[in-house]
């Protein structure tokens, strides 16, 4: 009926705007491949290099090796030897032991905050506590890991009777510390994001307050919870300067929780300004940093996923 | 108008770049020797920038070989591997002794223990004695604190009261001599070791050099007489001889009003005639 055209007018000043944020957007995507390859790279010579490998190849790393004639095989980190040794697994389990320990601490206390603040609390309070347990995001590690070394160390010591000060328990303590506000802000999110109707069905079918946000919302919540879980053990992981003032840094395979650790984390931390370029020494802490980087990216891109997807659902759109 | 700002702030910027800088980088067991050095030799030479860094003797090597200081402090003599690098880098290494120091055992004051030999310090840093009641003292574990592995002081520890033996697992290791002391001084069952120049506030434990001499104190007398069985020298490595600046700062760092600076900052002044051995002409 009309010749109406609806394409849009090719206009060159729009076009290079749009370009132009593309790109923008682009660098940070670059920018994290670039970071990664070029730690992968500096940590290659160890899948690949014969000399490396004698020294410190993966099952080196691994598996439990015999360093001296005579003596039983065990696991141990100690780079600068007369015989070099390179066991990452006394790492691993002072990372996870960390790790472990902050979410023990920070679940119950990220979780319960988000719990009264969205469920429980007079909107008037709510204002206060959601700024305030951010403003723990705030507090620099390096604030916190003093605060460890100094106070925290004393007090457990003291008061549980510690054969060692500084420990796996004191760090992850503080650890616990720099999650709890990752946790709170997405659990809270998530239980404010349960729709009205689910709790006013609830009520109108006789459920009290406490019935109304146990049975629920908090289920309904559940898949936002997981990913601040998630995303607070990445953040745990990661973490360097707290581990490398307050945990003792011995490496050591213990499973008790009040052990000194080292982690993976403080270990580069600490290695990383001395080794020679291109040693074998060197080649494992960027290994290690390939296996960080690794682990934090995916919980980071699986705790993104889940919130992503329950988003989704809650506006409507189906998968 | 902004043609004259844009001339006057890249002269400004250049007059700055131009003033003699001179950094120093390496040892946390010197660090405060330079930096009192530092202080007191740009008050007197206004027109001189020094910087200075710790990070550990093995951080400060590791710059000068790849040319990230000008100065590298070091609380030991680098390694046959740092020469061999040096060599292979075309770099021209010289070494000049800028005092004396010695390395304290710290205990707890509550501590029973009053002297340690080397043999029973190498036992206790190896593992093989882990409870303090094998040295007379109470029914308790060794709490093990150390330095982290890129430290002068660990290497110099290692090679000779271990005698190149790897130190117990159970190590904890601390970011400077300073952290040390202050986890000795929380720790009533903790032992640590660490320059002579930071046991304020910890009991430094006199040590025997084996079981037939006398347990000898970490005193500046007994380092210089060279009595004290666990002492060394802090060494300055440059690439090259130096000149101009640099060679100025050395010549006074090494005259009597520098050692006396170094001696009144708790370290150990070198002997005179090795001072001036020293100095360039």
């Amino acid at each position: 009926m009309n010749g109406y055209s609806f394409k849009k007018k090719f206009r060159f000043r729009e076009f290079l705007g749009e370009k132009f944020i593309a790109a923008n957007a682009m660098v940070a995507l670059v920018a994290i491949a670039l970071i990664f390859l070029f730690i992968f790279k500096e940590a290659i010579p160890i899948l690949t290099n014969p000399d490396v490998q004698k020294e410190a190849g993966i099952s080196r790393m691994v598996f439990k090796q015999q360093f001296y004639e005579g003596r039983e095989a065990k696991w141990s980190w100690q780079p600068n030897s007369d015989v070099p040794k390179y066991s990452l697994i006394p790492l691993f389990i002072g990372t996870i032991k960390a790790a472990l320990i902050a979410m023990l601490f920070a679940i119950p206390l990220g979780v319960g905050a988000a719990i009264y603040s969205s469920e429980f609390a007079p909107p008037r309070l709510r204002e206060v506590i959601k700024p305030v347990i951010e403003l723990l995001a705030g507090i620099p590690s390096v604030v916190l890991g003093f605060f460890a070394l100094i106070v925290l160390a004393s007090w457990l010591q003291n008061t549980l009777g510690l054969t060692y000060r500084l420990n796996a328990l004191n760090a992850g303590i503080a650890l616990g510390i720099t999650v709890v506000p990752v946790i709170f802000t997405v659990a809270e999110d998530a239980m404010t994001a349960v729709p009205r109707s689910l709790r006013d069905a609830a009520t109108a079918l006789g459920a009290n307050k406490w019935q109304v946000s146990f049975t629920m919302v908090l289920p309904a919540a559940l898949p936002g919870i997981a990913a601040g879980f998630v995303l607070g053990f990445g953040r745990a992981i990661g973490e360097t300067m707290i581990v490398l003032m307050a945990s003792g840094n011995a490496a050591i395979v213990s499973a008790s929780l009040t052990d000194s650790i080292r982690t993976f984390s403080a270990t580069i931390a600490a290695e990383m300004a001395e080794v020679v370029f291109g040693s074998p020494h060197y080649n494992v802490l960027f290994f290690i940093g390939t296996l960080l980087f690794a682990i934090t990216f995916l919980t980071n891109l699986g705790g993104d996923f889940i919130l992503t997807r329950l988003r989704e659902r809650i506006q409507g759109r189906t998968r | 108008m902004k043609n004259l700002v844009a001339i006057m702030l890249t002269v400004a910027v250049a007059a700055t770049v131009t003033a003699g800088t001179i950094t120093l980088k390496g040892s946390d067991t010197m660090v405060r020797l330079g930096q009192r050095w530092a202080e007191e030799y740009m008050k007197a030479h206004k027109d001189v920038s020094v910087q200075v860094s710790g990070g550990g003797s093995g951080t400060g090597i590791a710059a000068l070989l790849n040319g990230g200081t000008d100065i590298c402090q070091a609380s030991r003599d680098m390694k046959p591997q740092e020469y061999a690098d040096a060599e292979a880098k075309k770099l021209k290494l010289h070494r000049v002794s800028m005092a004396l120091d010695g390395i304290a055992v710290f205990v707890n004051d509550a501590n029973q223990v009053k002297e340690l030999s080397l043999e029973q310090l190498r036992g206790i840093y190896t593992g093989s004695i882990t409870n303090w009641k094998e040295l007379g003292g109470s029914s308790h574990v060794i709490v093990l604190y150390g330095r982290e592995n890129n430290s002068g002081t660990y290497g110099y520890f290692k090679e000779h009261v271990l005698k190149n033996e790897d130190f117990a697992d159970v190590t904890q290791t601390l970011p400077g001599t300073a952290a040390v002391v202050s986890a000795v001084v929380n720790d009533k069952f903790g032992i640590g070791y660490g320059g002579v120049a930071w046991d304020k506030g910890v009991r430094a434990l006199p040590i025997r050099k084996d079981d037939k001499s006398a347990a000898i104190e970490p005193t500046v007398d007994n380092i210089i007489k060279g009595a004290y069985p666990i002492s060394r020298e802090l060494y300055w490595f440059f690439n090259g001889v130096p000149s101009g600046d640099m060679k100025q700062f050395l010549n006074w760092a090494l005259s009597d009003e520098g050692q006396k600076i170094a001696q009144a900052t708790d370290y150990v002044p070198l002997p005179k005639e090795k001072a001036q051995a020293g100095v360039i002409q």
